[in-house]
Formats: structure tokens, sequence, C-alpha cells
């Protein structure tokens, strides 16, 4: 009893990571198309928001609560230049915007190197969410708790913006059907860049939360770029709702295959259920289902 | 071509990263062999004849390892600096050539042969991971160079052209578990990432166990650099070992101490034993999650004695005094004086010489006399465990009576006899 919950309480909370990871790329990747390889620097940028944060702050408790919102902005920020500096003028070159986005990757990791220094940097947890709390019998870190209703937060805030926002409204026109929407009007250059500063402000705000459980250093967003991409993939390009169902499923997979064999075969037998699984369905689990002819 | 690479690597999935190791190990080795066929018309071009002679510094600057490597690289120099300072080494002046390895093992065998065939350097000081000292151990053979090996490593190896100046298993793993044994530790849990390292490391903590009735409770692995940790912290809890044995490496570190910390897991409850937590990474974990937890090297910042305490002040008003000294720092610093040391021993720079003057020679190091083996290349080095303190250095709880003779291939243990075999 007391591993199910516990295995059932890992599944969902690796899943909210991976979620927080991908929502953003969900965003640029599943909405627009975009292989935005340096999302994964987007999210070490915001690790270092929380760190930079902390410092001036000092208070980790309150230097978190600012830390998510100056964490969006900056995230947000770098996603605008990346997209009206570069990916702007490679949209229809899928393999030029990922190669000059893996570039920018890299460029940003170096320039973390250079100025927060090769050496992971610590970023305090508050008091408030140290240790864990006891839930039928499991001990929960109080962290990953914080960090799953982090993500439903977040999942429901861009589900609302899209829907009820003009400006979602106008995302969903142009990402159901470019040409029909800039008939009616719409900018579609200009909305582009809405999705962009939304997907990497998550990114931002991800790296903020997973230095409570990770660790901040200028390559710790490569090691959620790869699952981020599996969430976003297997769900099903466009779909915040394939996202979300992903990456739970992924997280609960992972643990029960960890429980029984080690963690780094659970990673195989996860990797071969989603090669298995788009076999079957390469859509992904959820698809838009458009009138365009594209 | 290496941006594809890079690429290919980087849209793996991480657990393709051993086969991606393999594959690079099975490329450099072919390159080493290619590199082979060459050597018969390649002379020595090492030039002595001016002022100054030449050595490599070849660390990762970048890539994952840079975290690691940067500190070695500083204090390669640190060493250099002081021996010029104190006239040179046979009346010449050190001078340094750096590459960058780049955290790649092919980087790396490609930089070692440009450092040995185009700078002709007289050595090389540097190489972290075991990978890239695999990937350059033929490159240093073919070329019949030297190579100081600065990081504590699996064992079970031994070449001509390479000296070993960090610890084998025989002077840190297995005092460790000597340790545990001696405070009444009955079993144990084993974590560790999953590569060459700590895969050879538990193979010889089960021998061990096996050998001394200690219980091996569990013993997982993850893929390097991952974060999620917590179905292994829960599974270490429930099986309730006395103590955890922990060869993670690099970034998993943290993750997997905050997830320790935050089950409710103790260093009184159950200590954890960890082989590559030195002073630079207990800053990037939080001291608050890892106070009171051991960790087995040869040398600490705290370390008690003269040598040391010139060592951590000169490195201190070279590069800040918010730095600190850990064991690789201070196996790479003690590499360059013993190379000066067989030097003038040897009276010249050829490497035959080197090699045949190294056996014996000693230096007065930071953590202790340590003493060149002219037999397997390695040093006879004195094993520490210490404690994590509040302050976030480490402190010598428990050490060896006197240096420990190297013995990569643990000949002198019987029931490591399966082991050697498994090389």
């Amino acid at each position: 009893m007391d591993l199910l919950v516990g295995q059932l309480f890992t599944g969902l909370s690796t899943g909210s990571i991976l979620l927080l990871a991908a929502l953003g790329l969900s965003l640029t990747f599943g909405q627009m198309g975009v292989v935005n390889m340096a999302h994964g620097e987007f999210i070490m940028a915001g690790c270092y928001t929380a760190y930079v944060v902390q410092q001036v702050v000092g208070d980790a408790g309150a230097s978190l609560l600012i830390a998510l919102p100056v964490g969006f902005a900056v995230g947000g920020a770098m996603g605008l230049v990346l997209e009206t500096v570069l990916i702007r003028r490679l949209y229809h070159r899928p393999l030029d915007t990922l190669l000059v986005t893996f570039g920018v990757g890299l460029i940003l990791q170096q320039v973390a190197r250079d100025v927060f220094g090769a050496p992971a940097v610590n970023v305090s947890v508050p008091e408030a969410l140290r240790g864990g709390v006891d839930l039928l019998g499991v001990t929960v870190p109080k962290t990953r708790l914080f960090i799953m209703a982090l993500a439903v937060l977040a999942v429901t805030a861009v589900s609302l913006v899209l829907r009820f926002t003009p400006a979602g409204r106008r995302i969903r026109a142009v990402v159901g059907n470019r040409d029909l929407a800039e008939t009616a009007g719409i900018s579609s250059r200009r909305v582009d860049a809405g999705p962009f500063f939304i997907g990497s402000g998550l990114a931002g705000v991800a790296g903020v939360a997973l230095t409570l459980i990770g660790s901040t250093s200028p390559t710790t967003g490569q090691s959620y770029l790869v699952d981020a991409f599996l969430v976003v993939v297997a769900g099903g390009l466009g779909r915040i709702k394939g996202a979300v169902v992903a990456a739970v499923a992924l997280g609960a997979l992972q643990a029960v295959f960890e429980t029984y064999s080690t963690a780094s075969l659970a990673k195989v037998g996860v990797f071969i259920v989603i090669v298995v699984f788009l076999q079957l369905r390469p859509q992904g689990l959820f698809t838009l289902r458009t009138r365009s002819l594209a | 071509m290496p941006l594809r690479t890079k690429l290919e690597a980087r849209s793996l999935t991480k657990s393709l990263a051993a086969a991606a190791a393999a594959a690079c190990l099975v490329a450099t080795a072919a390159c080493g062999s290619k590199a082979g066929e060459e050597t018969a018309a390649v002379e020595s071009c090492v030039d002595t004849s001016g002022d100054t002679v030449k050595v490599g510094s070849l660390n990762s600057l970048s890539g994952t390892m840079a975290i690691s490597e940067t500190t070695v690289r500083d204090s390669i120099a640190l060493a250099v600096k002081e021996i010029n300072a104190a006239g040179g080494v046979q009346g010449k002046t050190i001078e340094i050539v750096a590459e960058d390895g780049a955290s790649e093992p092919t980087v790396f065998a490609e930089k070692a042969e440009k450092l040995i065939r185009e700078d002709c350097v007289a050595a090389v000081f540097g190489g972290w991971t075991s990978a890239s000292r695999k990937a350059m151990l033929p490159v240093f053979e073919d070329n019949d160079s030297l190579l100081y090996y600065p990081v504590q490593y699996e064992g079970l190896e031994a070449s001509e052209n390479i000296f070993y100046t960090g610890a084998t298993t025989n002077q840190q793993i297995i005092p460790a578990l000597d340790y545990l044994a001696e405070t009444g530790v009955e079993s144990i849990y084993l974590v560790g990432s999953d590569y060459v390292f700590p895969r050879t490391a538990n193979a010889i903590i089960n021998a061990y166990a096996e050998a001394h009735g200690i219980e091996v409770l569990g013993e997982d692995y993850v893929t390097l650099g991952s974060t999620e940790f917590s179905t292994i912290v829960t599974q270490v809890k429930s099986a309730g070992a006395d103590a955890v044995f922990n060869t993670l490496n690099g970034d998993s570190n943290v993750a997997f101490f905050r997830e320790y910390a935050n089950v409710g897991l103790t260093a009184e409850e159950m200590p954890v034993m960890s082989v590559s937590i030195a002073e630079e990474e207990v800053g990037g974990i939080g001291v608050e999650n890892i106070e009171g937890q051991l960790a087995a090297w040869n040398y600490y910042q705290t370390v008690d004695s003269p040598a040391n305490g010139s060592f951590v002040e000169a490195f201190k008003a070279e590069y800040g005094a918010d730095r600190v000294t850990s064991d690789p720092m201070e196996a790479a610093y003690t590499s360059v004086y013993l190379w000066a040391a067989t030097v003038e021993k040897a009276g010249s720079f050829a490497v035959a010489d080197v090699q045949e003057a190294a056996d014996g020679v000693s230096f007065d190091a930071p953590e202790g006399t340590v003493v060149i083996d002219g037999d397997n290349h390695h040093v006879s080095k004195t094993a520490r465990i210490g404690e994590i303190n509040a302050d976030g250095l480490l402190y010598t709880v428990w050490e060896s009576e006197g240096p420990i003779e190297p013995d990569p291939f643990l000949e002198g243990y019987d029931w490591a006899a399966d082991l050697a075999v498994t090389e």
C-alpha cells in the first residue's frame, strides 16, 4: 500500500516536473512548429534568475515568490529577442532553425559560465518548503507539492489566456489556419511573437521552480530538454491537453518501471513505450483538427 | 562534421548515452591505432635547447565537465608559476600550452596529439573522466609521451606513459569501506551514476561486502546528469540500510541530497559516504542539505600541515579568497612537482629517462609525502574520511596510518581475486 501510494505520488510529481518543463515548448514547438533547442537554456536562465533574486533579496521565501514573475519576464524577454532577431527569418526552414537555436543554446551556456562561473550555485529552499508531509503513510517532500501546484496553475493560466483573451483567440486562429487568419486581418507575424513570449516565459518559471529540487549550473537546462520534447511529441502537437496527459503518463510510467527495475532501465522502458506508441499513433495522443490545407 | 556529431549527441535520448560513450571509445581507439601506424616515423620533437620547456595543460574548459576541470587548470598553473619562481626545471622556465578538452573524449585525444606533435610539449597534465583518459591513452603510448592524470579513478590500469597522481581504489574506496565496517555498519545501499567508475567501484564494494559480511540491500544507477531521485530515495528509505555508498557524479548529487533531506533522512540515521563530492561541490548542493555527511578522499582543504598551509594561502592569493582547494586540484598541483622532481633526478626531459628515474621520487605534498611507484606509475597516498561541516569544508574524522601503497589491480586483496579479470 505504502509503495503504491508512494509511486502514485512519484508519478504525479515527476509528471508535473515534466509538464512544467514542457508546457512552454508545447506552445513554441507544438503550436508554432519551431524546434527551439535553446528552450533548455531558457529554463537555465530561470534557475539563475532565482539565484540572482535570492542574492539580492536574501530571504528564501520572499525571493521565490518574487523570482517566479521575474523568471517569466526574463525567459519571455529572451524568447522575444530570439524570435524577433533570428527565428522570424527562418520560418519554413526547420533544419536551419534547429541549428541556429542549438547554437544560441551553446552561447547562452557559455555566457552563464562566464557570468556565474562553471560550478553549480546553490539556491536555498525556503524554510516553509523544507522537509515533507505525511500523506497516507508516505513522506511527500513539500517542494514537490509546490511544483505540482505550480504546474496546475500554469496550465490553467495558459488555457485561460488562449481561450478567453483576444490575443489568445488570435493565436489559435493563426495556429489553426495561417492564411485564413491573415485574410481576416490578423497580422500573423505580430501574433507569432505572442506564443514565443509566453512559451519562453514559462520556461523561465519552470527554471525558478526546478531550483527547489535540482542543481543550478550552466548545463542544467539540457537535462530537461529531451524529456520536454518527448512530452510534446507524445501528447500531440498543438494541444496543451496532450502535453498534460503525456507528462503525467510518462511520469507514472517512469515511476512504475523504476520500482521494478533500475532508473536507467526504466528510462529505456519509457522510450520503448513511446516509440511503439508513436508507431501506432504518429500524431500523438490528441490532434488538432484544422481545415488548413497545409 | 563535428557540429553534426554534437547535434546527434544532443538529440540522442539519455538512455542511449552509455551506448554513445561506448561508440566514442571505439572511435578513439580506432584513431589511436591509426596514429600507431605512423609512429615509427615520429621522433620526439621536444626542444630543450632554449631557456624554456613547454608542457601541456589539457582540461575541459567548456561542456559539462568544465565545472570541475577548470579548477584543476588553475592549480596546475599555480604549481608551474611557483616552480618557475624557484628557478624552473633544469634551469629552464616552464611554459604552459593550455588546451580545451571540451568534455569530449575524442577532443581530448585530438588535443593530446596536437600538444605532443605540434607544440612539442615535454609532458601533459590533465584529463578528468575515465573516458577521456582511456581516449588519450593510445595517443600517449603511440607517441611515447607522458600524461599526468590527477583524478581518483576506478583502477585496473597501468600504462608506462601515464602517471596516476589521484587515488586508485585501494586508497579511497576500500579505506571508506573499512571505515564504515569499523563504525558498525552491517548493511549498505549503493547509488551511482551509470558509467564505468561507479559500476567498477560497486563491483569492488560488492566483493568487499561479501567477504566482510556486509549486506548490500540495493544497487541503483541513474543516467549522468539525471535529477529525478524520487523513486530511488523512497527505495533507499524503505530498505533501511545502515549507510548509503554514493558514487553519483556531477549535478545529480544536488538533486539526490535535496530529496534525501526532504524525505527526512539524516546523516545520523543513515549516513551517505560519497566519493565524488569535494569542497567545490558542497556549495552547489547547499550545505544545509549535506551537513554531517561523509566523503572519502586523500586531501581536504583543512588538512593540517605546513605544506598545505602554504598551498591554500598561495591558491587564495592567486585566485581569490573565496576559492576552495579540493583533492583533484591538490593531486594536479602535486603532479607538476613530481614531474619536475623526476626530471631533476633524471637530469633529462626525455621520456625514457623520466620513466626510468620515476621510481621512488617523492614530494612533500599538501596531503603529506607522496612517493611514485615505478612499477605501476601510481603514487602512495594517505586515505582520509571527511565530514562536511556547516562552513562548507570537510574535516578529517579518520585517516589511514601513513600513506597506502598503490595497488591498482587489487592484487593484495584475496577477496578481489575475480575482479581484475573483468577488465
